[in-house]
């Protein structure tokens, strides 16, 4: 019961935070309520794709990011093909996908060899990649790969535009399923994608590889010991992630419908993991529930929070910023949480054999 | 010949060799496109003077076993606070100088400590919880920025007149301050002198208070905390001294940045200030574990030469500002590098 209480004390002050936030902002409910199923339906996809690694005990997949950005790599050149609707989703799905695996592959391989500082590693790995990109995308551009394509490049052909419009693809996938209720606008095909990757990621951990992941996940060592090739497991995860990832980018940038080509990927990161943290997940347990509820709440946050911060400061900008106070708030509390967790059991798991043999101890 | 040019690259390290040979290749390239080389050095010397405290604020932290200190903004938001008081106040010259190292080092300490203490409680986590914690602190800082009680109009909005602004002007008599103390020119470069010294000055009270009997037990609670611990120094207590250190120093770091730089900005501004700083101290050769005085030293010459060579040098080659691409690719790999070698183990 105490560890129920535990368990879903974050989701029930955010939910209390929520509801105190919706009372105080006075913001038509329907208003809302459109906002938060669009929002929805875009932000859902990315949220889930941090539950494998985490399975298989690499933590928060930080490294999302290169997914994000293998994603927006598919669309910038369907886009630049003029491919429309949903030929042109599904064909920046396609390229986006060997990008994604090449990277998580290769994100996979450097946490390898990062052990016990795998969220940090690939926080990194999202900032080094993230320069690459804008090295490819601002300077190579129009140099070294002979695009020209006013619509997208900078007038003097050299680097994309800032921003860049999805016009061919915008709303490919909201369209393709419309259904309206009680005056609200839902899109649904990107839910039933939501709900079929629910039952993927279900049906996944009922396979031999999902048990291996699990087993990982739990102790390397003993999983080493059952025969289980640990790098290869932990490989498989991060490129599951990144794919994923770059997918879910996809639905992120056809719902918003610009994409601001050096920014739109940089906070995914972050947004995706308090979502999941804010569900009620840890740096070592997470579920598809708390993904979905976690995603649920931090977007109303994310809704009411300039209105509520222009009724009770007068200051629209305050809610903004507490937005991104939130965010990185949340996940510094987990981690905290987290590690002073870990360190007072290892403490406490020491303390015992001390009184038997002190030469333990000071190995340590 | 190919042993020694093995203990060679051994001996300074793959990393600083493949920058080391970049630089040279830029100052190749910069003096056949005839760039002014002398103004180059100039520049670099500046730089090197404006960000090697906070490379410096790394190197009491690694020492004392709490490893790179990734949250450095939390003593950046210390300086910042530091440098509005004194513009809101309008102190002049040294007077206001001083005045904001004097609250930027008061601040940072205290800060420091708090901060130590959570580090104590999370052993093997400090980078990520450190980066997060800056993360956390900057950006509640910016709610405060909007609602703190300043109250000088060149400060705030017009509009409103509440919040700071984005970016403040530093006041003439405050700016450039140091670089302009006994500058002199030799060989058409100028020399920033009271920069540099107050850089040298920094340097040399962390050098003799490693000497010092506090200081060799902080180097020895970093280095074998159970032998420390036998030695009876107390690991815990050295651990937060070396943080306080480290937050004063990027705290007083963050005011001569400003001062040199003319400009205070605000808001997320300082968000991803503490990853150059770790990158230059790992150019230098510094790792998780290890780091002096000297490795932030090398480092921050090495990487600020880099950078500021780096953009006139391409921008003659290609159009656009290639130097902030080339900062985030460099640093970050860098970090990244350090993290995957094994004797970063923070364990």
């Amino acid at each position: 019961m105490k560890q129920r209480i535990r368990q879903n004390a974050v989701p029930v002050l955010f939910l209390c935070m929520c509801v105190l936030g919706v009372l105080i902002s006075g913001q038509n409910l329907r208003y809302i309520a459109q906002e938060l199923i669009s929002r929805l339906a875009r932000n859902w996809f990315l949220v889930l794709s941090l539950i494998i690694p985490v399975t298989a005990g690499l933590g928060l997949n930080f490294a999302i990011v290169l997914g994000a950005m293998a994603g927006q790599v598919g669309l910038i050149i369907a886009t630049h093909y003029k491919l429309p609707g949903l030929l042109g989703l599904i064909t920046a799905i396609i390229l986006a996908m060997p990008i994604a695996v090449v990277l998580g592959i290769s994100a996979g391989h450097v946490l390898n060899k990062a052990r016990g500082r795998e969220m940090i590693t690939s926080m990194m790995l999202g900032f080094a990649v993230n320069g690459i990109y804008q090295l490819v995308f601002l300077f190579m551009a129009g140099t070294v790969f002979p695009i020209k394509n006013p619509e997208i490049m900078l007038d003097n052909g050299v680097g994309l535009r800032g921003t860049i419009e999805l016009k061919y693809c915008k709303y490919a996938l909201d369209n393709l399923i419309r259904l309206r209720l009680f005056g609200i606008d839902i899109p649904l095909a990107p839910i039933i994608v939501v709900i079929l990757l629910c039952f993927g990621i279900r049906w996944l951990y009922q396979t031999k590889l999902g048990q291996e992941l699990r087993a990982v996940g739990q102790d390397m060592g003993v999983a080493s010991v059952a025969g289980i090739n640990v790098d290869r497991t932990r490989i498989t995860a991060m490129v599951m992630s990144t794919v994923l990832a770059a997918i879910g980018q996809v639905i992120f940038l056809q719902n918003i419908g610009t994409m601001n080509t050096f920014n739109s990927h940089e906070q995914i990161g972050t947004v995706a993991i308090a979502s999941l943290l804010v569900g009620g997940a840890t740096v070592s347990r997470a579920t598809v529930g708390q993904g979905l509820i976690g995603t649920l709440l931090f977007q109303l946050l994310f809704i009411i929070s300039p209105a509520a911060g222009q009724r009770l400061m007068g200051n629209a900008q305050i809610g903004e910023y507490f937005r991104v106070f939130i965010g990185y708030g949340i996940i510094g509390a987990a981690l905290l949480i987290h590690a002073w967790e870990r360190s007072t059991s290892q403490r406490s798991a020491h303390r015992q054999p001390k009184e038997k043999t002190p030469e333990v101890t000071l190995n340590n | 010949m190919i042993d020694s040019f093995k203990q060679l690259i051994n001996k300074i390290g793959l990393p600083r060799l493949t920058i080391i040979l970049f630089l040279v290749a830029l100052l190749i390239i910069a003096s056949v496109n005839r760039l002014p080389t002398s103004m180059l050095l100039s520049n670099s010397l500046v730089r090197i003077g404006m960000n090697g405290v906070m490379v410096l604020a790394m190197v009491p932290s690694v020492q004392s076993g709490a490893g790179l200190n990734f949250g450095l903004s939390i003593g950046i938001i210390a300086g910042l606070i530091g440098m509005l008081v004194v513009m809101e106040f309008e102190l002049m010259g040294f007077l206001g100088l001083i005045t904001a190292l004097l609250i930027a080092c008061v601040l940072g300490a205290a800060a420091g400590y708090l901060y130590g203490l959570i580090l104590n409680k999370v052993r093997g986590q400090e980078m990520m919880i450190g980066t997060y914690a800056g993360f956390s602190i900057v950006s509640g800082m910016c709610m405060f920025w909007l609602l703190a009680p300043f109250k000088n109009p060149e400060m705030i909005w017009v509009v409103g007149g509440k919040g700071l602004r984005m970016t403040l002007a530093v006041n003439d008599s405050l700016a450039k301050i140091l670089d302009n103390l006994w500058k002199f020119k030799i060989l058409g470069v100028e020399i920033p002198v009271g920069l540099l010294l107050a850089f040298a000055l920094a340097c040399l009270f962390l050098e003799v208070f490693f000497r010092s009997r506090l200081g060799v037990s902080m180097k020895i609670a970093g280095a074998n905390p159970a032998f420390a611990t036998s030695c009876g120094v107390n690991v815990d207590k050295m651990r937060v001294l070396g943080t306080v250190l480290s937050t004063a120093l990027g705290a007083m770091g963050m005011v001569i940045y400003c001062q040199s730089f003319g400009y205070v900005q605000l808001y997320m501004a300082p968000l991803m200030m503490s990853f150059p700083a770790v990158a230059a101290v790992l150019i230098g050769g510094a790792s998780a574990r290890k780091a002096t005085v000297w490795n932030a030293v090398l480092g921050t010459a090495l990487f600020q030469t880099l950078l500021t060579i780096s953009l006139p040098v391409t921008r003659s080659m290609i159009q656009g500002d290639i130097s902030e691409v080339a900062k985030t690719i460099i640093s970050n790999t860098m970090i990244l590098y350090a993290l995957t070698r094994k004797e970063g183990d923070g364990e």
